[in-house]
């Protein structure tokens, strides 16, 4: 048995993998900027809305959260356009993520937004505060910063799961690894720099998210 | 053009769907395997073992599953070994699983109470013992809610060996898709199916953890 490894071959097509993580990282970024303003508001919904609003949302969040990724990106991408909707990849893509991340936020920050003591309400209230404000200064930023360490690893779990967006054309990193092992048939070699490249991604963007929560979203 | 009715489509999905469930079960039973294997080295305290089963935590929880099944099909094949979807999938998954189980079990044992591991201690038992007789009765009390939970996982994960050509539910929706050009509906038979599987699951996992509160 014989095992040679050429990763010069697939190194020697970096413009294709930075190409790759840029897009992955770009689909990450609007997609959590995005899903996570979604979470909130069906986090919103669910604890304070009427009794259909929360039907409606607690029915999404099961729906997908119940459901595999892939699925509902085909759901999107192929199903969509027989209603009459039809989707680039990369649009299908950012709005597939941005349903299956705003499901899971909606669920974290829900716990975050629970966890509010009644009495900062009240107080909030008194001072003449609206409802909106209330909830936008007093209630958000510190279920916020309680939930963050599960908010960026679910981001991340997103980021991890953008690799099935390669599979409708999206030409994020695993696509990247697909079109070199197709053309120089190092298969193997291909996906083991893909994986390494995510792995880096997961740690470098975990590191960044904790970096800058605290500083640019919910204050120390 | 051979003409499919939506219960048509919905029989071929539902009999593609076993194999979800089976690939579902292959995972768990030896993910449950492997992840009990690797807990107990991590709790052997040497330091090395604890190093090298982080380091395979991290290395399955920060990478997509979907490389991981690439890397298992392509990998397999580069010893010679002839390969099939339904080994590589197979093997991938296990890691998969074990991985994501083995660091939901260090959690539920790192909450058993020291107190717990010096009685034992003091009553002269051998490590075995103490993790036989005293220590995994109690952590498996905590461990059932997340496991059951993370049973979910397993099940949607199975979806992606679709992309390496094991027809479970997933891929019998595509080639249902390219035989009938009827997506919408196809894909909405297999979320639905999907959907079928999991939130049962869902629900008992929340039930669980409800009644340990």
């Amino acid at each position: 048995m014989n095992i040679t490894l050429d990763f010069g071959a697939v190194l020697s097509q970096w413009p294709l993998l930075v190409k790759g993580v840029a897009w992955t990282v770009g689909l990450t970024a609007i997609s959590a900027v995005i899903g996570v303003a979604l979470g909130i508001a069906c986090a919103w919904s669910r604890v304070y809305g009427a009794a259909w609003l929360k039907w409606v949302t607690g029915a999404y969040v099961e729906l997908i959260r119940n459901t595999p990724f892939i699925v509902q990106l085909f759901f999107v991408f192929f199903g969509l356009p027989a209603a009459g909707v039809k989707l680039s990849p990369e649009a299908a893509s950012i709005i597939a993520m941005v349903i299956n991340l705003g499901s899971y936020a909606a669920e974290i920050i829900r716990a975050g937004i629970e966890a509010t003591p009644r009495g900062q309400i009240e107080a909030a209230l008194s001072l003449a505060l609206t409802r909106a404000q209330t909830f936008m200064r007093v209630v958000l930023p510190p279920a916020l910063k309680k939930v963050w360490p599960s908010l960026v690893s679910q981001i991340i779990i997103v980021m991890l799961g953008s690799a099935v967006c390669g599979q409708i054309s999206t030409q994020e990193l695993s696509f990247a690894a697909n079109l070199i092992q197709s053309r120089n048939f190092r298969a193997f070699e291909a996906f083991i720099v893909a994986t390494a490249l995510y792995l880096l991604l997961s740690i470098g963007v975990r590191k960044l998210l904790n970096w800058a929560g605290p500083r640019f979203l919910f204050g120390k | 053009m051979v003409d499919f009715s939506v219960w048509d489509i919905f029989r071929n999905l539902l009999l593609a769907a076993r194999w979800t469930v089976v690939l579902s079960l292959i995972a768990f039973i030896g993910g449950g395997l492997v992840g009990l294997a690797l807990l107990v080295a991590r709790l052997t305290k040497s330091p090395w073992a604890d190093r090298l089963v982080g380091g395979y935590v991290q290395l399955f929880q920060g990478t997509p599953l979907l490389m991981q099944l690439f890397l298992a099909y392509f990998g397999i094949a580069l010893f010679g070994i002839k390969t099939s979807a339904w080994v590589a999938a197979s093997v991938a998954l296990t890691l998969y699983t074990s991985a994501f189980l083995t660091e939901i079990w260090r959690g539920c044992v790192a909450a058993i109470p020291r107190g717990q591991w010096e009685a034992a201690q003091s009553l002269a038992l051998s490590f075995t013992e103490q993790l036989r007789y005293v220590v995994l009765p109690q952590a498996t009390r905590i461990a059932i809610p997340p496991t059951v939970g993370f049973l979910v996982q397993v099940i949607k994960g199975t979806a992606l060996a679709s992309v390496i050509g094991f027809i479970e539910l997933t891929k019998a929706g595509t080639m249902i898709t390219n035989a009938t050009f009827k997506p919408f509906v196809v894909y909405s038979c297999v979320a639905l199916l999907y959907f079928a599987l999991c939130f049962p699951i869902s629900l008992y996992a929340k039930t669980l953890e409800r009644k340990m509160r």
